[in-house]
């Protein structure tokens, strides 16, 4: 019985606590930096898609909501012609961010996407493509990597020596 | 000291009873809330108060479907049975000088003969769902019900007997020096547990534990017919809370503002308190309910009723 009036009492002060509750749409709650939501699609410094169209997101997404097709420029960069996830189906597992060798496909701290028809949930290149870099400045995937592209030739990457003659015997 | 205009008394005692009992809806909500450290309805209108609005739009426009299996005649009728007898209780109570629709001479017992009648809705319900679990929730109903009216008439005995009348306008004139609840402390926690009980309210809800029996004897109802149960277990909230303030604490008296703002206040507390212990409560088992109830508030409600007569008896 005196544990029962205890009880009351205490159940009584929660009166003067502080609210756990977040009032949504007029505050917003912290989202870390690393949270997983919207997907995006990064630039490189110079402004150019750092997708390189290897379908290694494509692969890892257990839910499938991944579609690409990849073309080459006349620079014989890879890019994808189309890239579409469909947002009703992303389960927001960030497998395609771990599988991305370019860090082009990035996950951002942003929910608010609800729509009222399910179709415009299915967002196109240009609605993922975001006008930055996303979480990794600076980073440059065709600048570092030895692959030759228009501009750029064998061995003129960053931190790459001229290449080896493989038909020379000296060492 | 009926009131002298009978249908104005009726209309505004039911009119002020059925949208009390809408928004102890949202009350109740809002102050448990409170007292788990949320905020509850506060999106709809002023404070969330259109919320109840909201609601009973939302209730009036379900479909209101009958099973086929259902008994129709009896399932139809069993949620109109809880509504109509509390809103009966509510014509002998006192509300203020002049605000009653029948100042009965045998008030008392009439309410209590109502909560009586109150218990077939329940137990009708359960039955013509023709479902094992409100066939359950029915059965337990039954025996929470009477075995918890059996104490909670005896412990009202006592205020009869130091008001030495039923009628419950006499019972409040017959406070005016001190209230019942100071001689009668033991009655009315009796009472106080024995009216949770006639509610159904938790911790007493075991006719409609939801963790254990789905809804209990309203798990096959919808729409208005559910809202009839769930207005009838509110409108059970105001009465017995009505009933403590007239019974233990002198109604409508009190220093300084109007008798009618002395008894909304009290009764107010009590709703208070109800929503309270729901709050903090967790719900007992039905063995324990019961043995409680006949082997310890039983004996005690006796003992009360000894007492206060010999008392009685002793001073004159």
């Amino acid at each position: 019985m005196l544990s029962t009036i205890r009880t009351l009492w205490y159940v009584f002060l929660h009166m003067f606590h502080k609210r756990v509750t977040i009032q949504y749409p007029d505050e917003k709650a912290y989202l870390a930096p690393r949270y997983r939501g919207r997907i995006i699609l990064s630039r490189d410094p110079d402004g150019g898609e750092r997708c390189v169209a290897c379908h290694l997101c494509a692969e890892a997404c257990p839910v499938d909501c991944i579609a690409l097709q990849a073309t080459e420029d006349e620079n014989g960069r890879r890019y994808p012609e189309f890239f579409r996830i469909n947002f009703s189906r992303c389960i927001f597992c960030g497998f395609c961010e771990e599988a991305c060798p370019t860090y082009a496909i990035q996950l951002t701290p942003d929910t608010e996407m609800g729509e009222y028809k399910r179709p415009n949930l299915v967002y196109e290149k240009d609605d993922l493509l975001i006008n930055g870099e996303g979480k990794y400045p600076g980073y440059n995937f065709w600048r570092v990597s030895g692959v030759k592209i228009g501009g750029k030739d064998k061995g003129e990457a960053e931190n790459e020596g001229p290449p080896v003659d493989v038909h020379r015997l000296l060492p | 000291m009926t009131s002298p205009y009978p249908i104005l008394a009726i209309l505004g005692i039911l009119v002020v009873v059925m949208t009390l009992a809408a928004g102890l809806i949202w009350l109740e909500r809002r102050l448990l809330a409170l007292w788990q450290d949320r905020y509850g309805p506060n999106r709809v209108g002023p404070f969330g108060l259109l919320q109840v609005l909201a609601d009973m739009i939302k209730i009036f426009f379900k479909e209101d479907w009958i099973p086929p299996f259902a008994d129709k005649v009896v399932f139809v009728i069993a949620p109109a049975i809880i509504v109509g007898t509390v809103l009966m209780s509510f014509a002998v109570l006192p509300i203020a000088p002049g605000i009653i629709v029948s100042d009965l001479n045998i008030g008392l017992l009439f309410i209590l003969g109502m909560s009586s009648i109150g218990v077939y809705s329940v137990v009708l319900a359960g039955w013509a769902s023709d479902n094992k679990y409100s066939l359950l929730g029915g059965l337990r109903a039954a025996a929470q019900m009477l075995s918890y009216e059996v104490f909670m008439g005896l412990a009202l005995m006592g205020v009869v007997l130091l008001a030495g009348s039923f009628q419950l306008s006499e019972i409040v004139s017959a406070q005016r020096r001190v209230w019942f609840v100071v001689p009668q402390f033991a009655g009315f926690i009796l009472f106080l547990i024995a009216g949770v009980a006639e509610t159904r309210r938790l911790p007493f809800d075991l006719p409609e534990a939801e963790s254990e029996l789905i809804a209990g004897f309203h798990s096959e109802y919808s729409g208005m017919k559910f809202g009839l149960f769930f207005v009838g277990e509110y409108l059970g909230v105001i009465l017995i809370s009505s009933l403590i303030t007239i019974l233990f604490f002198g109604g409508w008296m009190g220093p300084v503002l109007p008798p009618i703002i002395w008894f909304v206040l009290k009764m107010m507390f009590f709703i208070c308190f109800f929503i309270l212990l729901r709050a903090a409560l967790p719900r007992p088992r039905f063995d324990q309910l019961m043995s409680w109830g006949w082997k310890v508030m039983l004996p005690l409600a006796l003992a009360n009723l000894l007492i206060t007569g010999a008392v009685a008896l002793a001073w004159g």
